[in-house]
């Protein structure tokens, strides 16, 4: 069965420089997958090329159908959120006008009424906040504004870049709780790129590990929270 | 008294003018980073065409929208043929594209309609309808120039195109990571900016009237309007553009004498760019090295 | 500088002897003024070439140097050669006084700061407080200078040599100027700024000082211009003056002194050719020259001239080493 997400032979330079050698993973539908791997391995670099914002070579396939090579912004339009590291926020408009903004391509309007009610159920302190300037906001609030815009496309894919960065560790479970409940609540899929791998591998069902661009280890999240080198390298113990 | 009131109202008259004009250069400006020089060719050109269809017959207010409608059509035209391609490129030859462009429809008019100044009509009626102090076009240009910053505004804050242009200058990438294209939303702000530039041009042609080299000062006027109130700040640009146009009408007429007011505009914008570069409202900006 | 281009220049200077005798009187007078053009470009592509500073105004310190000739020999009785050197020195400090603000604005804001100069400088001219010494709107009426000693050539003919001796001097002090250590600095701060700075290189006094010397060069040809056209009014030196100059280094070629030549000879005849079509064709072209420059060709002609002598070279030097 082809997977819903399928990556294959993928490289990417900025420039001169290399930083992706031919990255292969799959996701199926429905699962959270973890992207792992030190600073400069080409976490960041995977999520951008899946987005149109690298060029890239290789082939990405999404859903069966080929997107790499595709603009971001018909990316998107297929269903794939991507939740930038910086957060990305809008920073000299409102909370909800970004969040509006994530359903920006979206024609069904009573639906996304819907959803922005939802979205400030997750999130009550974004709903308190609504009419602030979003540069205004906690780091940890912008966070979870980047998330929900995310969500206000009712993505089939979510691309997560390092969303624990910053974040108080308390932070950063309630979030990833919440992604846990979107992800089985709502069958969005979600790959995250992570580099604080124990609370990436809690939350995820797959992991793979990235080093200078290439895929060295995968498997379910459990078979490599056992694993020795990774223990010791990323885990610490 | 009487003198010093009158004065400043034609001067609020002419703020109104340089505002819209400095509110276009601020629009794009936002969105690009880029001072649009040939802003006022446009406006020139967008108003000779409005004198076309007003020669052929049409009544006022129809050839009016038909322009606005134009100057839009050309602005994004302009955008989408000429600008894009050096959208990346250095600063100098982004400058020497737009010079081309004031170059190209300064001549091109010239051309097509001759040098002769031609009178433009206004729409308000001769005989003072506000009150003695102010002619009827000077208090019908405030009015207009008010509807069409009242209609941007509206535009801006609460549709959601208006949202997706603010997002797409204000932060391109994001707006990409949300679908805008943000191509086109560039290119549907050089249609607004060049439409309010084209409705300028027909507020102050039948004060200057018409004539290929008219938008020249009111060009200089914008500029340091838009510089005064912060290159980056619509408010600001109106502000700046109102306070510009009484400035340059009370200083003309009781300090310097009318010949030198262009030299207030120099001054003005000399001044500010080395004192203030963000002028009143702006954001200052800190240059990573 | 190689045996080859110093016999170029050679040739070329002799055919630039010979010309006005080749010629009518008003081809040398175009040729006159072709010269003049030459030097202005070259000041302002000192400034904007070399050392990045965008000048939309450059037409302002043109205008100076013209009334500074005109004004000192028609009112003080100032024979023209001596009119140059009082031209250069109020250009150079005129220069360097407006290049100390602008040492603080970059680019685009240079661009506008120098634009509103040239939009701006027809109106101060016209300034009635200042007619008595620049005639107000009429402007100033000056002399064709006779030719000295009793040549046997007639005032177009030696106003021609005459230019033509400057012109070759202000080449010669730009050509050793620009190639040695202000030349390179110049161009470090154009390329790199803020590295340049860490060099240890005075960018301040630099750029101040680059500004000073493009001025004084495209001063002394206003000077040049005023002689040779025998008159000064404000409204020749409006915004499209600055224009024109622009069009010229673009068209000529960045950072190139022989780009100052392409450049000038390129704003004196294209428009004289252009003007049968229509009075505004001119302008037409000279836009449509400068996108098309932009896009295709942005090294100008210098440019495309460097590039086309380098392929020659390497093909002579294949067929030279024989084949593979």
């Amino acid at each position: 069965m082809a997977a819903f997400l399928q990556v294959a032979g993928l490289h990417a330079a900025y420039g001169p420089t290399r930083v992706l050698h031919g990255i292969d993973f799959a996701m199926d539908e429905g699962t959270i997958t973890t992207l792992l791997g030190a600073n400069g391995a080409g976490k960041t670099t995977t999520l951008r090329a899946l987005c149109g914002m690298v060029k890239t070579q290789g082939e990405v396939k999404f859903a069966g159908e080929r997107i790499d090579g595709k603009a971001t912004e018909s990316i998107v339009r297929k269903g794939i959120a991507h939740v930038p590291d910086g957060r990305g926020t809008f920073v000299d408009l409102t909370t909800e006008e970004n969040l509006r903004l994530g359903a920006y391509t979206r024609k069904d309007r009573d639906a996304v009424e819907t959803d922005l009610q939802r979205v400030y159920g997750y999130f009550p302190r974004l709903k308190e906040r609504r009419e602030q300037q979003a540069g205004t906001l906690s780091g940890g609030e912008q966070q979870m504004l980047a998330v929900s815009r995310a969500l206000m496309l009712r993505p089939r894919l979510m691309l997560l870049d390092e969303p624990s960065f910053g974040l108080a560790p308390l932070i950063v479970q309630e979030l990833f709780a919440i992604l846990r409940a979107v992800n089985e609540k709502e069958q969005v899929s979600m790959l995250v790129v992570e580099q604080n791998a124990a609370m990436a591998l809690d939350l995820a069902d797959h992991a793979y590990l990235i080093e200078t661009g290439r895929v060295v280890l995968s498997g379910t999240s459990g078979e490599i929270k056992q694993n020795d080198a990774v223990r010791r390298s990323y885990l610490g113990y | 008294m009487d003198a010093f009131l009158h004065q400043v109202l034609a001067g609020l008259a002419t703020g109104g003018i340089y505002a819209s004009l400095a509110l276009a250069l601020v629009m794009i400006y936002q969105a690009t980073h880029l001072v649009n020089f040939a802003q006022g060719e446009m406006a020139m050109f967008a108003t000779y065409f409005a004198w076309s269809l007003i020669n052929a017959g049409m009544p006022y207010w129809p050839a009016f929208l038909l322009t606005v409608a134009f100057a839009f059509v050309l602005g994004v035209v302009i955008e989408r043929v000429i600008i894009r391609p050096v959208e990346n490129a250095p600063v100098l030859a982004v400058v020497v594209v737009f010079i081309a462009l004031l170059v190209i429809l300064n001549s091109v008019t010239g051309w097509i309609f001759t040098y002769t100044i031609k009178p433009f009509p206004s729409p308000f009626p001769p005989e003072p309808i506000f009150g003695k102090y102010i002619t009827s076009h000077d208090g019908g240009a405030i009015g207009v120039t008010l509807v069409v910053l009242l209609l941007l505004y509206l535009f801006f804050r609460y549709t959601p195109l208006g949202l997706a242009m603010r997002a797409a200058a204000q932060n391109p990438d994001s707006a990409r990571l949300v679908g805008i294209r943000v191509g086109w939303m560039l290119a549907l702000g050089w249609g607004l900016a060049a439409a309010i530039g084209g409705v300028a041009g027909m507020m102050v042609a039948p004060i200057v009237y018409l004539d290929p080299n008219m938008m020249g000062g009111v060009l200089l006027y914008a500029f340091a309007a838009a510089l005064v109130g912060g290159i980056d700040n619509p408010a600001g640009a109106v502000f700046g553009g109102f306070l510009v146009g009484v400035l340059e009408n009370v200083l003309g007429a009781f300090v310097i004498g009318n010949e030198l007011k262009l030299a207030v505009a120099l001054v003005l914008i000399i001044g500010v760019l080395v004192v203030r570069p963000s002028g009143f409202f702006g954001k200052v900006l800190v240059t990573r090295v | 500088m190689s045996r080859r281009q110093l016999i170029l220049l050679a040739v070329l200077l002799l055919a630039a002897c010979a010309l006005p005798f080749l010629v009518s009187n008003y081809r040398t007078f175009q040729f006159t003024l072709a010269l003049v053009y030459s030097i202005a470009l070259l000041g302002l592509n000192m400034l904007t070439g070399y050392n990045g500073q965008i000048s939309l105004g450059h037409g302002a310190f043109y205008a100076i140097g013209a009334y500074t000739a005109a004004i000192l020999m028609d009112q003080y009785g100032v024979p023209y050669w001596a009119t140059l050197p009082a031209a250069a020195v109020v250009c150079l400090v005129a220069g360097f006084l407006f290049g100390l603000p602008a040492l603080r604005l970059e680019g685009l804001y240079l661009a506008l700061a120098t634009f509103a100069l040239g939009v701006s400088l027809p109106a101060l001219l016209k300034y009635h407080h200042l007619e008595k010494w620049t005639g107000g709107v009429q402007g100033i009426v000056i002399n064709k200078p006779d030719p000295p000693f009793g040549l046997p050539i007639d005032a177009d003919q030696w106003l021609y040599f005459f230019v033509l001796a400057v012109t070759v001097l202000m080449f010669v002090l730009a050509w050793n100027m620009l190639r040695g250590r202000m030349g390179r600095a110049m161009v470090a701060i154009r390329d790199q700024h803020i590295a340049a700075e860490a060099m240890g290189i005075n960018t301040a006094m630099v750029k101040s000082l680059t500004f000073g010397v493009s001025a004084m060069y495209t001063g002394v040809a206003g000077a040049l211009g005023a002689i040779a056209i025998q008159y000064v009014a404000p409204d020749s030196f409006n915004i499209f003056l600055s224009i024109v100059f622009l069009v010229g280094i673009v068209v000529g070629g960045l950072a190139s002194i022989s780009g100052a030549i392409y450049g000038a000879l390129f704003i004196q005849f294209v428009p004289n050719i252009a003007d049968a079509i229509s009075r505004a064709a001119p302008w037409a072209i000279f836009g449509i020259f400068l996108l098309g420059f932009v896009y295709l060709m942005p090294m100008g002609v210098a440019g495309a001239v460097r590039m086309g002598l380098a392929r020659l070279a390497r093909k002579a030097q294949n067929s030279h080493t024989g084949s593979t």
